[in-house]
Parts: C-alpha cells; structure tokens; sequence
C-alpha cells in the first residue's frame, strides 16, 4: 500500500469511507510518522495517541455497521493549534503559564472536529499566545522547518504548518490574527486559510486579539482546506460575533476551479504589497503566479489600496491592545502556573510574580504596549486612531472589490528566515505579517497558496489571494485553478519536494509528546 | 488621618457649607441567568455550582449578552424618565482583582443604554424633589470573597482567602444620579428618599429583588461641600458599604459633619474612597491607591454593539407600571386611606408590599395592618428594611387567608409569621411543623371542655344556675389546654350548650 | 526625544503585573520606543471625520434567551485551581502589608 501520511485529507477519506484502508490504520500510520520525525520537527507540543486512536476506532464502528460517515472528512487525521480548548487534554497556548491546564470544555471548533468523525492526533506548537511569526516564541522550544531545519516554519501556527510539511497530517488547524495561519502557510510550501471574520467561531480559542483572530484551515491542497472550512465553519450562538449565515459554498468553488478555467475573474494585485523591500524569488514567484493566472483566462489590473501602508502600524497598536485585556486573566488565581505563594507574598505580589515567570519576552512586550496604547493620555492618539486606520483600510478594500473579485500579493516579503534571525528585532520579525494584516483589520478573507520555490534559496513563496466578506469561495475557485496549473506545470505537487526528514527510529509517540 | 477628626454639629455645617450628593445605585437583575452567560442567578447556591467557562473567565471562553437583561435595563432607563441609547456598546474596564475572573469588568463606559433623566421623590413632609439621573448602564457583578484568619474575619489582617465565583457575572445595572444641589439640611433625607423612591420603582417594575440585605440594592454615596453661596464644587469621598436606607442617611449626614469639621481647619479633603460602619455610624478611609486608577477603557471586541429599535422601546414602554405618586394616589382612593394613613404607609416603605399582598388576595385593610405593625415591629427589631424581611407578600397574603377561614387565630397567624421570617418555610409549612392549626374539631374541643367542667365542678354550677359570665374561666381553661389553638368564641358556645343540657 | 522612558515602562509593568527585572526592563524601553516611534505613523493620516472601526463585521443586537444552560460542576470548576479549599479558591491574603 502506498504511504498513507502522503495521501491528501480527500483521497484518505475516499478510501476509508469506502473501506479500503481503516481509520486505524490511518491515525497509526500519522502517530508513527510523527513518532519518526517529530523530535527533529517539534510541530507538536501534546500527541494524544490514545484520543486518536479512540476517535478513529469509533469511525471505522460506524462505517462497520453500514452507517453513513459524520462527514466526508470522518477518519482523517489533523493536527490542532494549541490555542483551541480541549477537554481533558493538555491546553498551553505554548506558554508556560497553562503548562499543565486541562481544560474542562471544548471550543466549538474542537467538537465541531469530534462530531465530524476527524481524528485529533494532538496539539501543536505555537508561538506563545498567537505573538510571533516564526514559533521561537513557543515556550516549549521552537518548531523547525521541514523544508530547512534551520529556518523557522512561520508563526504563529508554525506547528500545525509544520506538521503538514513533515507529513505528519494532513490536516491542520490554525489560528490567523496577523497572518498566523498565511505566513507559515506561504514559507512551510502548504495552504493555509483566513475565513472571514465571524466564519469560524472563536468560543473556545483562547484570545490574543479578539476582533482579529480567527480560526481556519490548513492542508496541503486547496480541496483539502475547503473540505475542512466546512467542517469548522457555520454560526455559533457561543460566538457573539458569529455570522449568522451559511457557510460560503467553498469546497463547490475549489472543485469548479480545479476545472481549470478562471475566465470572467478579475484580479487585482495590489500595488502597495509589491516592488521594494520584498525578496528578489518571492517577487518572482509571486509575478509569475499573477501570469499564470492571466493564462487561466484572469483579466489581472493593478488596484491601489493607499493605506494598506499603515495596516502594520494599525495591528501593532490594536492587538497588543487587545492583548494586554486579554490575558489579564492569567494571573494564577484560578488555573495554571502560581508563583511565590509562600505565605509571604498577597495575591497581587503573587500575580505579578507569576506573570512575570509564566510569560516570555514577546508577550510581556505586547502587553506593556498595549497598556501603554491604552491608558489615559494616549487612547486618542494611539488606539483610536489605529481604529480609525483600520476604517480606511476596510474602504480601501471596498473600492477595490468594486473593480475586482480578488486581489493578490505576496503573503509574506520573504521565504523562511533563519532561527534565531530576527528574535532581537521586534520590527523586523512583525514586517513578516506586512501583507497578511490588512485582511484582517478588515475582516474579509484572505489565504496563502503555495506559489514555487524562490530561485536565491529554493525556499516555498506564498501566493496570497483576498476575497471579501462572507465571498471565501471566490479566491478558493482562484487558488484550486492556480494549484492545478502549477503543479502541471512542475510536474507534480510542491509539497512533495520537501526533502526528507531524519526519521527516530525506535522511539515511541510517548517520548515525543512534550 | 489628620488631628481633626472630629464632626461639625448638623446646625453648623448646613449654615456655612451646601452639600452636593452623588448616589450610585447597583442594582442586581432578577433575570433567570447571568449577564454573559447561561448560569443560574440565584443567591445562597453551594459555592462555585453556578459557573461557567464565560463567567470563570476560563481561557478561550466568550460573553453572549443575556436579552432579558437588555429589556430590563431599557425598562429601567425609561422608568426613570431617560432618552434610550440609540446605539451603544460594551467597554472593558480593566484592572486586577481576585473576585473579578477576566481582570476587567465588561460594562457600558462612554455610550450607557439611558442617559439624561430624573426621579421625583417625594420627602417626609410631603415635598418633592427632583433628582437628576446621569446615566443608567449594563455591567456585570463581581465574585465574592472570603477572607480567612485574621482576628477579624475581614481583608485586613487575613491569611489568605477564598473565592466563590457565583455571583460573577451576574447582572447589574448602575444608576447614576446628577449632582445633587440644593437639598441643603435635608440632603441627608433627600439621599434615602431617592434611594427608596428608586428602590419602589424598581420593586414595580419587577426587575430585581431590592434586597439591600443580601446586596441585591447597593448604594455608594458621593459627598461633597461647598462654602454656602459657592458653585464651585469641594473634593469629594464616595462612601461605599452602604446597605440599608437608614446607612443612606447616616453615611451622608456623617460625611458632612466630618467634611466640615476638615474644612474649618483649613485643611484638605482627601479623595478617597470611606466604608460605613454600620455600628459606629461612621466612616473611615478605604485603601488609599498610590496611583490613580486607569482603567483603559475600550469598546468590548467580544460583543457587538446594541441599537434598540425604536419599536422596542415603545413597546417596553407600554410595559411600565404606574409611576410611584400616580400609584400612590390610586392605593389612597382605593384602600380608603387619610393623607396621614398614605404617608405612614410609604414612609414605612410597605405601598408595593401590600399592594402586592393585596394582590396576592388578601384585603387590603388586612394586609396594610400586617405590614405597617406587626412586620414593621419584627423588621424593626431585627434592623432590617420592611422590604427586607424574609417572607413575601404571597406569603403574608397565605396567612390573611388562614385568619379568614378560621384555620388561624391572629395569635396564631403571628406565630406563622415568626416560623416564616425564621426560615422554617412557607406559612402552610410553619402551621404544619409547628401544629398551628385552630381546634375547630367540635369532638376535641367538645372533650377538652367537659374536661374542664369535670375539673371545675363549682364553676359548672355557677354557669348551670344561669351565671353566664363564669363561663370565661372555663374557656381560659380550654385555651390553655389545647394550647391556644382553639377558637374562644366557638368554646364559649360549646361550654353554654353543655351547661344547658 | 524618546516616544517612552523606562520609569513609563516601570510604570507599565505595574499597570500590567509584571515583575520585570532592571535588566529587562532596559530591554523593553528600547524595543518599546523603537516600536511607538514606528507604529505613530498612524497619526500621520488625516481621520477627523473617519469613524473608528472596533468590529470586524457590522452586527448588532446579538442577544442570548434567558434560559439557564448547564455549567460546570464545583470539581469542573475548581480542577485547575493552584489551590483550593471548601469547594472555593484559594488565593494568598488580597491586601499587601500596609
Ligand atoms: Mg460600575
Ligand atoms: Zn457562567
């Protein structure tokens, strides 16, 4: 039989459902795989074996008994972020603060996944609370990338990325506030998306910042991201900000633009998400992505989006406002780390002690900025006139979806950077997120597609496509059309050019769970 | 704590300084569940059985606003004469505290849900005042914490504490009151009148309990002075733990007196949160902060705004009960009252308990003399509010109908009443637990008297040669034996027929 | 001139409940002022007139039933408590020595 970590989530679930291959037999092959190669990779942070195995055997009972399958993805492995809630198994949002926490309850992301019959293998590694763009924010250790063991996967959910370019799953879940389920999309060679905002519920993802995270799917084809869209996807009366409405018909659109034919589609590529301070190979590979899709029958036109230069300005005043709001819970009161209770120290002292050893660097910065963002005195001229920002940015949008049904850029200016590259420079680790942001101070959707190789390093380049509010299938039916011309045109899937890992041999999946 | 400590007689402090008053008011919702999420709001529950991930403020949870709670607070705005948000949100209010799960209080900041009203309340002697309300807002309660060794049992000095999370997030709404000028001596009397004028309206619309003894009413008190004839506002304390109508009162006349006694030592009013203690009638200063507080309000990302159609809110408004005076005036004409008997009643705070009584069947002279007089006595004794004594109108109107079908005597329907208010049930409980019933049973009663002439034989003769009068001392007989609980008029007819055989 | 000095960030860190060491804390006022100096660039649009945007999405009047849903048992509620003591949690004394 053929390797079946190398199958997509589609063909797996064919062959389960038709019986050929077990659930079983499909979770094991995924913990052996990620047995093998995860102390080289570190995608994950908790592997629940027995879970897996359960969820999967539970599947297999079904099919058994003549019964229907949940889902059309019922079977398949994935891979979660560990900022989605799990009951009963480990939740640390790669911080040391939750090390340890079970969580009494499941995000409606979580049981959505359960009841569709998908086997969670585990949870994967993240920057700590969402910040970060390469995973080195984790504090459980960095992820590494599977194309390059010394470049970082992406970030935040460079894990669940990782995961998917070690083979490790073929499906993820992520979380995007900034870019957190694009970027490591773009730099790990696989699909990532952003649903609109309101899409996905957010009840049980664990906040960095509130009014920009969102979950999605992760894959690594266009078809297998859709598939998982819509498993996640639909109204949560949980979710105050859920949008009451169907889900976008997002695995019809990949299928009819796996056709091949994008005649009649206008795409824009934003002029301000082009030219300086971009890679040479990103930018080549993302033009030669923007002629493919004119050969596909694309009308492409240049739309200026003008204040998509403030939109890193913007986020970096509006997350890490809203952050600093939302882990003022952690403060060893109720759940997870306590440090300095003694006798000695008042609850106050001990908070104050346990955040301070309970979190890293990046997130006490985000904090600290965003308290400062906040506070009397500077709201106006900060905070709100990030708010404001965002107004023009979400015009901006607007007006271009006017001329166009997409719009297009990069998803990241570079390919994968070194680790260790950039952790002393705030800055220049936060332009990673230059593109993917202005999605998400607007709420519409957005993902990455994996667009070749970048001539310099022959490192994975994003393609990023944009469609509005609640149009998710727009840019699926433009991304399914792109991904079968590319790989016709390279004679095969990129993902499978990763170069093989270094395998463990001899450990078993208890050893690599954290 | 400065050497001037000491108070200005009353007199003196209302001739040289003008006091203005801010009251506060939270009020808890008698909604079925909390603001944000779906746990029950009920008070007294085993700690920590009424929560949630949302009101734990566990990771990942989300805020889904209570609609209930919505209505009530519009209905609150509208009673109490406000314009209604057309639009409005919800604000973090962030700051760190043990009882407070998320580390900020989700609660409306710059836009509240009503704006701009007022509150006639009406004085001992019959005059009105107009209270201006600023604002009326959604917010949520805090947990409740209990402090452990210590010698006091209190924060101060405490070992450690111990949190019960069953009140967070239960829903509040706070009523703000303009500054209050020129009630002059009577600021002290204006400040209960509002909040027991607040407090009736509250209890009519049906909204909470407004049970000040169990906090579901809690009132802080803004204090300030001025120099008689000045506009320019003092410095001002806001004093906290005031929880009884009587507190109101005391709190804010102390203040003045203590205020003035600062001020005429030419010395500064500190700004500063007080507790009232209610055993000394004074305040002191709460923990002095060494920063000011900020609060970083911003608009709640988790929730999303509100805009009440104007068609809900006139059909809430066609929900409103009578406003207090208009009701006032009704109850007089239909009960039958004298200016004097109207003014004891709402002074006694007992209009909405009895109208309630009445309600609940029982006749409206009946239920009046229950709560101005015995009840008012038992509240009195027990230093609670009228309101806060611990057994409904339904109830009262329970043992009304006892006395009326003859099951109880009124000496014994003031028995049911103590077994209610002592917690032993509802008033056909008490009767059953305490064997409270009225002999009615001629066979008993019939062998509890010719046990009592068998005992009395030259009493027996007195009431057989024609001396009706003597018979009294067979009844008393009888009471004693069955304990009270037998009629005495229906004994008097049993001992005459058996004496006339 | 410095967006931030370190006795803000100190004043910050208290803000927020960070014990932060000296040593951090001459990190932070470095990278902090760098990052407000980049970030002030929003001021440099001109939005007098321009609504702020605090929700992705324009909804409203999300509202929940009154209706009581199950929660979490006292054991639920309290598994993850550093400590606790007669079904509550236990937390050091509230008020620092004064
Ligand atoms: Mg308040
Ligand atoms: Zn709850």
């Amino acid at each position: 039989m053929a390797d079946l970590t190398r199958l997509t989530a589609a063909e797996l679930a064919g062959r389960i459902h038709a019986r050929e291959v077990s659930a079983v037999e499909v979770a094991q092959a995924h913990l052996d795989r990620i047995a093998a190669v995860d102390p080289a990779v570190h995608a994950f942070l908790h592997v629940d074996a027995e879970g897996a195995l359960a969820a999967a055997r539970a599947v297999d009972e079904t099919l058994a008994a003549g019964r229907p399958p949940a889902s059309p993805l019922a079977g398949v492995p994935l891979a979660l972020k560990d900022v989605f809630t799990t009951e009963g198994v480990p939740t640390t949002c790669g911080s040391k603060i939750l090390d340890g926490w079970l969580p009494p309850y499941d995000a409606t992301v979580t049981r959505r996944l359960k009841q569709a019959g998908i086997v969670v293998l585990g949870k994967t590694n993240m920057d700590e609370f969402a910040m970060g763009s390469s995973t080195e924010n984790s504090a459980y250790g960095p992820t590494r990338n599977p194309w390059n063991p010394e470049r970082i996967p992406g970030g935040s959910g460079g894990g669940s990325a990782a995961a998917l370019a070690a083979f490790q799953a073929p499906l993820a879940i992520g979380t995007d506030t900034g870019g957190s389920i694009r970027q490591p999309g773009a730099v790990t060679g696989t699909v990532g998306v952003k649903p609109t905002y309101g899409g996905v519920s957010r009840y049980g993802l664990v906040a960095f910042s509130s009014s920009l995270d969102q979950g999605g799917p992760c894959a690594r084809t266009v078809l297998d991201a859709a598939l998982l869209h819509e498993v996640i996807g639909g109204h949560d009366p949980l979710d105050s900000t859920s949008i009451d409405a169907p889900v976008p018909p997002v695995v019809a659109a990949a299928r009819q633009g796996a056709a091949g034919d994008l005649s009649g589609v206008r795409v824009g590529v934003v002029t301000e998400l082009d030219g300086e301070g971009y890679q040479p190979g990103v930018l080549s590979a993302f033009h030669a992505a923007v002629e493919q899709l004119r050969a596909l029958g694309a009308e492409v036109v240049k739309v200026s989006c003008p204040h998509f230069d403030y939109g890193l300005s913007a986020y970096y005043l509006i997350a890490p406002s809203e952050c600093s709001s939302n882990l003022a819970r952690f403060d060893a009161m109720r759940y997870g780390l306590r440090e300095g209770d003694d006798g000695t120290h008042s609850a106050e002292e001990v908070m104050t002690l346990t955040r301070e050893a309970g979190f890293g660097p990046e997130v006490k910065r985000r904090i600290m900025l965003g308290t400062y963002a906040l506070s009397a005195g500077y709201y106006d001229a900060y905070y709100g006139q990030a708010q404001k920002v965002r107004t023009l940015i979400a015009r901006d949008f607007a007006a271009a979806y006017e001329k166009v049904d997409v719009l297009v850029s990069p998803t990241t200016p570079t390919t994968a950077f070194r680790i260790g590259e950039k952790v002393d420079d705030p800055l220049a680790m936060y332009r990673s997120d230059l593109c993917t942001i202005p999605a998400n101070l607007a709420g519409n959707a957005a993902m990455s597609v994996p667009c070749g190789l970048a001539e310099e390093d022959g490192l994975p380049v994003g393609l990023q496509i944009m469609a509005p509010t609640m149009q998710d299938h727009r840019m699926y039916r433009v991304a399914a059309a792109y991904e079968v011309a590319r790989d016709a045109a390279e004679g095969g899937p990129l993902i499978h050019r990763v170069p093989e890992l270094p395998a463990t041999v001899g450990r078993g999946v208890e050893e690599v769970a954290r | 704590m400065t050497a001037t400590a000491e108070l200005m007689d009353f007199a003196d402090v209302v001739e040289r300084f003008d006091p203005v008053l801010g009251l506060e008011v939270h009020v808890e919702l008698s909604t079925a569940t909390k603001m944000f999420c779906g746990c029950a709001n009920a008070f007294g529950a085993e700690p920590n059985t009424q929560v949630c991930p949302t009101c734990l403020g566990l990771p990942g949870s989300l805020p889904v606003v209570n609609g209930t709670a919505v209505e009530s607070a519009i209905r609150i705005g509208l009673a109490l004469n406000c314009e209604i948000a057309q639009w409005c949100r919800f604000a973090r209010k962030n700051y760190f505290y043990p009882d407070m799960p998320k580390n900020f209080q989700t609660s409306q900041y710059d836009e509240p849900i009503a704006v701009n009203g007022h509150l006639d309340v009406v004085l001992e002697d019959g005059a009105v005042f107009r209270v201006g309300i600023e604002r009326a807002h959604m917010e949520e309660d805090t947990g409740k914490s209990l402090h452990v060794g210590g010698a006091t049992g209190r924060i101060r000095g405490a070992e450690h504490s111990l949190l019960d999370y069953n009140r967070a997030g239960v829903p509040l709404i706070e009523i703000v009151t303009k500054p209050i000028v020129g009630a002059g001596e009577r600021a002290p009397e204006v400040a209960r009148a509002y909040v027991t004028a607040l407090r009736d309206l509250l209890r009519a619309l049906r909204v909470s309990d407004v049970r000040m003894d169990q906090g579901s009413l809690r009132c802080d008190a803004n204090v300030s002075l001025m120099p008689t004839g000045s506009t320019e506002f003092g410095t001002r304390t806001e004093t906290k733990n005031v929880n009884s109508l009587r507190s109101v009162e005391r709190a804010v006349r102390y203040e003045m007196c203590r205020q003035a006694a600062v001020l005429a030592a030419g010395e500064k009013i500190v700004q500063e949160t007080r507790h009232f203690d209610e055993a000394t009638g004074s305040t002191s200063p709460g923990r002095r902060k060494e920063t000011a507080e900020d609060y970083r309000y911003f608009p709640e990302p988790d929730l999303v705004p509100i805009a009440p159609s104007r068609e809900w809110v006139e059909q809430l408004r066609t929900t409103l009960p009578e406003l207090p005076w208009e009701r006032r005036k009704r109850a007089q004409e239909q009960w039958g009252l004298s200016d004097a008997e109207l003014r004891d009643l709402v002074n006694a705070g007992a209009l909405e308990l009895v109208a309630e009584t009445v309600e609940a069947g029982a006749a409206p002279g009946e239920a009046r003399s229950w709560w101005v007089s015995y009840l008012a006595q038992q509240a009195n004794t027990r230093g609670v509010e009228l309101a806060d004594l611990p057994i409904t109108p339904e109830q009262v109107a329970r043992v009304v109908t006892l006395v009326a079908e003859g099951t109880l005597t009124n000496k014994l329907a003031r028995q049911v009443v103590d077994g209610v208010l002592d917690g032993e049930g509802g008033p056909d409980e008490v009767v059953e637990k305490r064997g409270l019933k009225v002999v009615s049973d001629d066979s008993a009663l019939l062998a509890a008297v010719d046990e009592a002439l068998a005992a009395n034989p030259d009493v027996a003769e007195k009431i057989r040669g024609g001396k009706v009068a003597a018979a009294g001392a067979i009844v008393g007989a009888v009471m004693k034996a069955t304990k009270g609980q037998a009629d005495a008029k229906r004994v008097r007819e049993l001992i005459l027929e058996r004496c006339a055989q | 001139m410095p967006a931030i000095s370190r006795d803000e960030v100190a004043h910050l860190a208290r803000l927020a409940r960070l014990a932060v060491t000296a040593e951090e804390l001459d990190v932070f006022a470095g990278q902090l002022d760098d990052i407000l100096q980049a970030v002030a660039r929003v001021g440099e649009v001109a939005a007098d007139d321009i609504p702020p945007t605090s929700h992705a999405v324009p909804l409203t009047n999300v509202f929940r039933e009154d209706v009581v849903r199950p929660g979490l048992s006292q054991q639920q509620a309290l598994s993850g408590a550093p400590r606790a003591e007669d079904g509550r949690f236990r937390v050091p004394r509230i008020l620092g020595e004064e």
